[in-house]
């Protein structure tokens, strides 16, 4: 089965020719189930390689398809890896991206881009199984460009709205700059080791020195900056909420944003080896949190704060990342993966039943018109602040763990970014769900719960985000962690836990116990005070200000980057372009023009006079070549 | 005879008559004695290629050459009824400017060739490649293509004298009202 | 040696044929006569190609040959025809008439 691990790419990609091509031609209900049909195939297949590996002694294949780039000492096999690591984002990949696109058959059911929409989906999953699947950075970097061209196009879905368009364009802009960091990284290690093929490259990573190795870890990390949306490369992904919410979910919630993870994870060898990569990491990782997670706080677009608070997750893997818990790092990713999509996609259908209204000022009570939507953001929003036994609690309290090993502050940061995570997803939770209706009365009438085709793809992923923990039960508990022994033939360097259970369980009493006192904080405040977010943004004042108007990143970048660079161009463009460029231009013609009129002279049109140039000419050439 | 064989006299005889006939093409005003000096010259350079056993050259040289291009030429001639009184004439400078570039020419020709006497035999004098049977298969097998497409070439130019021989009314009377 | 005869007075012969017919080009006006003369630079490095192919025992060079007369003719054909219409509208072939190629 494993020598057939080609065919988890073909069939989504089978779906997007289809869909691409005659979209148009069929009618909505097969196109949408041509694509997810097609992203369940590959899930069978998945399914089947990953327990096939599972029985295997022989944890790494390599399956090679055809020699794709043959040139001097540059030998690039397009081969595929099957290994954990891979198996397991196939795994999540295909499983989530199904439900998705079931979802996504009700969700779009009324777009008149139905067709397109699916040819993009599909796309999508393509790259993101390249992505995984390639035993080298070029196919990961094909995947890598691959899945941020189905995001731009995705964002800008609609592409009607100017500002939906233009949040496409940052996106694409601001992963662009990650990818050159990524590119060079892929170049420096061939440069280096002479081969960007996984299997060569780690073998001989150890005979690198130091500063190269860093530079390696530094400039990959930057490409991950960039996919996965970190500080301070991270403004693109809020933004991309302007997509539509499937979308949000499959792409910038559970996928494409865990690429950088993915990377990093596969690429642990150079991080392990360079402690300062490891740390610009973790720094990183634990101030992007903390940052994101702070704007989330005073966010009212319903999607914006599911958008920081995917920001500030991320932040927390590429902590556990930088402290070196790569499979705690997966594992979240994982839950992530299940509570995110979870969260976003009851959002979509909150929106869906709100008639397109996103902010969450104008909605409330909505518990008895969606019940079920209702119950599983429930469990989402409890997985997600890490409420005792479900899956969110498990993944954090590891990468919290590690960090308390590699160093407490970091551990005490990462902790409070996690407790304003618990507040302001139960802030979402509580202003959408209770107190009374603040909506329209139209929009009240309106309110109906989705149809099964959305609400059977949020059971199943509450029910993953419920018991999603089991995967990776912590060992202290006397249970064996599945998921750490899943993932150790891919890991390099393993830390072993220098943590006495003792301190374990305290560190785990005191994230429940924050967890709970949150909650029960935010519960005081919306549901018991009902204290509502102001009405008019200009009401606020101060540090509050300062927040809800996002610490005013863009602006700042706006007038640091942009600016500079626009007048820089400016500039340019009135020196170089005018002066020197077209002074050299129009220069060059008037020369011609002058030597010209001087040479023409010698052209008297009459033949003869030609013929004995000619002859001259020719007695020149044969004197100076065969006479010297 | 005078220690030549008789091979190297034909040289000699056809070389000098070829050199004759060629200065003659030249010097003669009247271009009707201009063509037939010509012919005269191809035949010399035609008995060369017989020296050199390239009977099959040798045979299309006279057909091609002295048969059809030169009949060409000569009607041409007559229908343009060009003689020895309309002949322009260059001025006298131009003339002796003319010898004196050829003459420089030949001897830096000369000068350039003259490495020439150093080139190894391959094989002997008795060369038999000439033969029609031998140039044939070479011509039929390793050069079929460029053999057709000069076929493509002949009709080409077919074509093309045709059509610029054409008298065209069209650009006669543009010419008129120019 | 080619039947006792040297390479170079072949490369001689040609040599003042081709220079016979680059001064016919040079000295005469009569478009007509140029072109003669053209043919004759022509035939003297054809027979140049004979006789270094018959040398060497190749029979590429006189494959060369054979197509160079095949375009020779073709550029006779349409070179005379040129001529014919040159001489049709200007009634002369005076290449030193001939100045139009200024303007």
């Amino acid at each position: 089965m494993i020598k057939l691990v080609a065919l988890i790419p073909l069939f989504p990609l089978l779906g997007f020719i289809i869909n691409g091509f005659f979209g148009k031609k069929i009618s909505k209900s097969l196109s949408g189930w041509i694509a997810s049909l097609a992203v369940l195939a590959s899930f069978v297949v998945s399914l089947l390689i990953f327990m096939e590996l599972e029985h295997s002694e022989v944890k790494s294949h390599i399956v090679p398809l055809f020699s794709w780039i043959n040139s001097d000492t540059l030998k690039i096999p397009f081969e595929f890896l099957v290994d954990p690591l891979s198996s397991w984002f196939l795994l999540i990949i295909t499983g989530i991206g199904f439900l998705i696109h079931i979802y996504s058959m009700g969700y779009m059911h009324d777009d008149e881009g139905f067709a397109r929409f699916f040819t993009y989906l599909n796309l999508f999953v393509f790259f993101m199984l390249l992505l995984v699947l390639g035993n080298n950075y070029l196919i990961m970097f094909v995947g890598w460009e691959g899945v941020g061209l189905c995001s731009y196009l995705l964002i800008g879905f609609w592409f009607k709205n100017t500002a939906y368009n233009n949040a496409a364009k940052k996106a694409f802009i601001m992963n662009r700059i990650g990818d050159l960091g990524f590119l060079m990284g892929i170049i420096l290690i061939f440069v280096t080791f002479g081969s960007i093929s996984y299997d060569q490259v780690f073998t001989i990573a150890s005979t690198g020195n130091e500063g190269t190795v860093t530079a390696i870890a530094l400039l990959l990390f930057i490409g991950a900056m960039g996919k996965s949306a970190q500080l301070p490369l991270y403004t693109w992904l809020p933004d991309a909420m302007a997509g539509p919410t499937p979308v949000s979910a499959l792409i910038h919630a559970a996928t494409m944003v865990t690429a950088g993870i993915y990377m990093i994870v596969r690429s642990n060898v150079f991080y392990s080896m360079s402690e300062q990569a490891s740390h610009v990491v973790a720094i990183v990782g634990v101030a992007t949190a903390l940052f994101a997670a702070t704007i989330g706080l005073f966010q009212n677009d319903i999607k914006k704060v599911l958008a920081y608070s995917t920001v500030s997750q991320l932040g927390l893997m590429f902590l556990g990342l930088g402290v070196g818990a790569y499979s705690s790092s997966v594992f979240h990713v994982t839950t992530h993966a299940f509570f995110k999509a979870l969260l976003f996609l009851g959002a979509g259908s909150v929106i869906h039943a709100m008639g397109g209204e996103q902010d969450m000022r104008k909605m409330g009570g909505l518990w008895k018109h969606l019940p079920i939507t209702g119950k599983v953001m429930a469990i989402g929003t409890l997985a997600i602040s890490g409420f005792p036994l479900l899956s969110g609690f498990f993944s954090k309290d590891e990468i919290l763990a590690h960090t308390y090993e590699h160093s407490p502050t970091l551990w005490f940061f990462g902790q409070v970014a996690s407790i304003l995570t618990a507040f302001y997803m139960f802030r979402l939770l509580f202003l959408t769900f209770f107190g009374k209706f603040r909506g329209t009365h139209e929009q009240e009438h309106h309110l109906h719960e989705s149809p099964s085709t959305m609400t059977i793809p949020l059971i199943v992923l509450a029910i993953l985000s419920m018991f999603g923990g089991v995967l990776g039960l912590p060992e202290f508990w006397g249970t064996t962690n599945w998921f750490h022994h899943h993932l150790d033939p891919i890991i390099a360097h393993k830390n072993p836990s220098i943590l006495n259970h003792t301190k374990e369980w305290t560190l785990m009493f005191i994230a429940t116990a924050a967890a709970l006192a949150t909650i029960f904080f935010a519960y005081m405040v919306y549901i018991k005070n009902n204290i509502l977010p102001e009405a008019k943004d200009e009401k606020l004042t101060g540090i509050k200000k300062l927040i809800y108007n996002k610490y005013y990143v863009d602006e700042i970048y706006e007038a640091v980057i942009r600016k500079p660079l626009d007048l820089l161009s400016e500039g340019f463009y009135k020196f170089l372009d005018l002066q020197v460029v077209d002074g050299i231009v129009n220069g060059v013609g008037s020369a011609v023009t002058g030597v010209s009129s001087l040479v023409r002279k010698v052209q008297t049109g009459h033949i003869g006079f030609y013929i004995f140039g000619m002859v001259l000419g020719i007695i020149a050439i044969l004197f100076f070549t065969f006479i010297k | 005879m005078l220690g030549y064989t008789i091979t190297q006299w034909l040289f000699g005889i056809l070389s000098f008559l070829a050199i004759m006939f060629a200065l003659m093409v030249v010097f003669t005003r009247n271009p009707v004695n201009s063509v037939l000096y010509l012919v005269l010259t191809f035949f010399c350079i035609a008995g060369h290629y017989l020296l050199l056993n390239a009977q099959f050259l040798a045979v299309v040289h006279i057909v091609v050459y002295a048969g059809a291009i030169m009949v060409l030429f000569l009607f041409i001639i007559m229908l343009m009824n060009l003689n020895a009184d309309t002949e322009p004439r260059k001025h006298i400078v131009t003339r002796v400017i003319a010898g004196l570039v050829g003459g420089v020419l030949l001897f830096v020709m000369v000068g350039a060739l003259k490495g020439a006497e150093q080139l190894q035999l391959v094989h002997g004098g008795s060369s038999q490649i000439g033969l029609v049977k031998n140039l044939g298969k070479v011509l039929f097998s390793e050069f079929l293509f460029p053999f057709e497409i000069a076929s493509v070439l002949l009709l080409a130019a077919l074509v093309g004298a045709i059509m610029i021989g054409k008298r065209d009314t069209n650009i006669n009377s543009k010419e008129s009202t120019n | 040696m080619l039947n006792g005869i040297p390479i170079n007075f072949y490369i001689m012969l040609s040599a003042v044929l081709f220079i016979i017919g680059a001064v016919g080009v040079m000295a005469r006006r009569n478009a007509i006569i140029i072109f003669m003369c053209i043919e004759l630079m022509l035939n003297a490095v054809n027979l140049l190609l004979v006789a270094f192919s018959t040398l060497h025992n190749d029979a590429s060079g006189q494959v060369f040959v054979f197509f160079i007369m095949a375009v020779a003719a073709a550029e006779v054909a349409v070179g005379l025809a040129i001529l014919s219409m040159v001489y049709r509208n200007f009634k002369t072939i005076d290449i030193d008439l001939l100045s139009r190629l200024k303007n």
